[in-house]
């Protein structure tokens, strides 16, 4: 018959995760880079928000992915900024970031220590999360003070904007940063993982 | 004239490409060099792609990776001093042994097809390309790719109900 005929010459394709696939992916971005074809390494990481993303290149951990975020869209924005040489791994600097993770949203940890790529933002927009870096854990911050401490206390908006596009979520957090009214503002993986981060960090104390 | 600039996006990130389209192309290298080749066979076809990786767009990445694929497969083909043959039957595939890894007798058939209508029909079922895009990988029309896959398929048929 037509339809089983077909079916008999497609035979079933390896897919997603199963063990084969797996390793068959994971001996090639081996030799890939070992032939130094790859550029950016990430790997998906469960949190209690959701799936996130740790992208990492070759100074450290350059992107982290919300779980708001779309995993292609990502992936594709990175392509165009950065390199298309893109493979799925879990490596150094990654694994050491997942399980800092896994320890802050459980409370258990108060500092990353990570090495972080910031190539993804540059100029007045760095200056403003570098402050964001420094504001400590329990501690918040609000955007006309981030603007005043990267040098330009009237870019208000400016150093908003900077924090709507913190490329690295959770380790430079700009969960911290409030509007000047107190109100908790926006957030790129919604108001309740910010309100709730923030209640994290209170709960265990300010540094 | 007027022309008109056409925006071509860049490559995909590897990975997204990978996990899409690998799967078929790996499935179609059991059947091109058989199941315990096709993993070297696949590692260099990526390797290879991801060394030109560049030159990946989007909308036609899986037909390229094929081409590549296609390619290997010779390379492999040629390398294989183990089983010297004439050749002729250079480009006879799947050896026969790769029938009895696969465990189905249509592979049998399949060898038995005109090279052209073997690519074709392999490419389009165990590849799940488009005729667009078999002509793509066999440098032919997207007719010509459609009569062959056509041809092939009636052709498996008759051989498959005489059985």
């Amino acid at each position: 018959m037509n339809s089983e005929l077909e079916s008999r010459l497609a035979g079933r394709p390896a897919s997603g995760d199963n063990g084969a696939w797996a390793r068959l992916r994971e001996s090639l971005l081996e030799r890939a880079e070992a032939e130094a074809l790859i550029d950016l390494v990430y790997e998906r990481h469960d949190s209690p928000f959701g799936t996130l993303l740790v992208v990492a290149g070759d100074e450290g951990i350059v992107r982290i992915g919300l779980h708001t975020e779309d995993e292609e869209g990502v992936l594709e924005d990175l392509a165009r900024r950065i390199s298309p040489r893109i493979g799925r791994g879990n490596r150094q600097p990654i694994t050491a970031t997942r399980s800092q993770l896994d320890l802050y949203f459980a409370g258990d940890l108060r500092h990353f220590d990570v090495p972080l790529d910031w190539r993804l933002t540059r100029g007045f927009r760095r200056e403003v999360l570098r402050e964001t870096a420094a504001i400590p854990y329990g501690s918040t911050a609000s955007y006309a003070q981030l603007a005043e401490r990267a040098g330009s206390p009237r870019a208000v908006r400016a150093a908003g904007s900077a924090l709507a596009t913190n490329p690295l979520p959770i380790i430079v957090p700009c969960h911290r940063v409030l509007r000047s009214d107190g109100s908790v503002g926006s957030y790129a993986g919604g108001s309740p993982m910010k309100e709730a981060l923030l209640k994290l960090e209170r709960e265990k104390g300010a540094d | 004239m007027n022309e008109k600039r056409q925006r071509t996006d860049g490559p995909p990130p590897f990975e997204v490409a990978l996990e899409e389209h690998g799967p078929r192309v790996h499935s179609w290298l059991t059947a091109r060099v058989g199941p315990d080749r096709a993993d070297d066979v696949f590692q260099e076809t990526m390797i290879a792609a991801l060394s030109a990786w560049d030159r990946a767009r989007v909308e036609s990445v899986r037909a390229w990776l094929f081409t590549i694929a296609q390619n290997k497969a010779i390379d492999e083909q040629r390398r294989d001093s183990r089983r010297p043959q004439p050749e002729a039957e250079m480009d006879a595939w799947p050896a026969a042994e790769v029938t009895d890894l696969l465990g189905d007798p249509v592979w049998d058939e399949v060898r038995a097809l005109p090279e052209k209508q073997r690519v074709a029909v392999t490419l389009r079922f165990r590849g799940d390309l488009t005729h667009r895009e078999i002509g793509s990988v066999m440098e032919i029309s997207e007719p010509a790719a459609r009569r062959n896959v056509f041809e092939g398929l009636k052709t498996l048929r008759e051989r498959i109900s005489d059985e």
